[in-house]
């Protein structure tokens, strides 16, 4: 048992330390891989509280799939690569940290406080039951999730693409 | 494991998605810092889950569901930058000043 709490104060205090690094470096492409050891990290805490189906789909979907989509935008939109000292804004940072320090310490004191002597106790694999559930009790918004996911396609595709009826007509 | 830890890093995460979306002035790094915000929800919604050993899974359940959000969320915002920077030629946000009276 002591192994297992060593690693997930080791855990916990990477994925500080890359969020740190995800909003406050100067270089687009370091802050989006710094968010991949981010999640990989938050999968590995899943994995500590033997949650191992919703590791896995984070895995998938935001390395595999958002990450991917992150990378498309920055080089889409041209944004220098390499150091660039103008991707903050300076004068926001102060009131940035005030604002952020203070959420922390606020939330930190409640959850402390609220939580004082509570522990996890993990129990083994819960993929099958998970499975059960979500497709017996919650079949209806996981279809609804599907349809979202069409709208947003459908979204996607009409917002990024040129239309060139549409100016077509225009000249006409 | 005790809870606390989790729960202070989560805050943590939280608090650096907030501070990232204020100073940024890229749109995509803003989109990045949402991502670090909803990550830090899933986290809690995952250790309550297991704290309270659930008999229907709803923190699971939920978190699959912020995570399929999350990532028609991105689909939409990267498609709205996308035509910003067509439009105006940059994904500066602070030179996004149209609807400002």
């Amino acid at each position: 048992m002591e192994i297992f709490e060593i690693v997930t104060y080791f855990v916990l205090l990477l994925l500080v330390s890359t969020a740190v690094r995800v909003v406050t470096t100067s270089n687009v492409i370091h802050a989006a891989i710094s968010l991949v050891f981010t999640l990989a990290l938050t999968s590995v805490l899943f994995l500590l509280l033997s949650t191992e189906f919703v590791a896995l789909v984070l895995v998938l979907v935001y390395i595999g799939a958002v990450i991917v989509l992150f990378l498309f935008g920055i080089m889409i939109t041209r944004a220098p690569l390499g150091k660039n000292a103008e991707l903050d804004n300076d004068k926001n940072k102060k009131l940035g940290a005030a604002i952020a320090g203070s959420i922390f310490f606020l939330f930190s004191y409640i959850l402390v406080n609220g939580f004082d002597g509570e522990v996890i106790i993990t129990s083994g694999s819960s993929t099958e039951l998970l499975g059960e559930i979500l497709l017996s009790r919650f079949v209806f918004p996981f279809e609804l999730v599907s349809f979202v996911l069409l709208a947003a396609l459908i979204g996607g595709i009409t917002l990024a693409r040129k239309d060139e009826a549409l100016i077509d007509e225009d000249q006409v | 494991m005790i809870v606390q830890p989790v729960l202070v890093v989560a805050a943590a995460l939280f608090s650096l998605g907030i501070y990232g979306i204020l100073v940024r002035r890229n749109a995509v790094m803003v989109l990045l810092s949402i991502e670090l915000i909803l990550n830090s929800v899933n986290i809690n919604f995952i250790m309550f889950d297991t704290m309270l050993a659930d008999v229907l899974m709803q923190g699971q359940i939920f978190t699959i569901f912020i995570i399929t959000i999350a990532a028609a969320e991105v689909g939409i915002g990267l498609a709205i930058v996308l035509m910003l920077f067509r439009n105006r030629q940059t994904a500066n946000i602070n030179e996004f000043d149209l609807m400002k009276w």
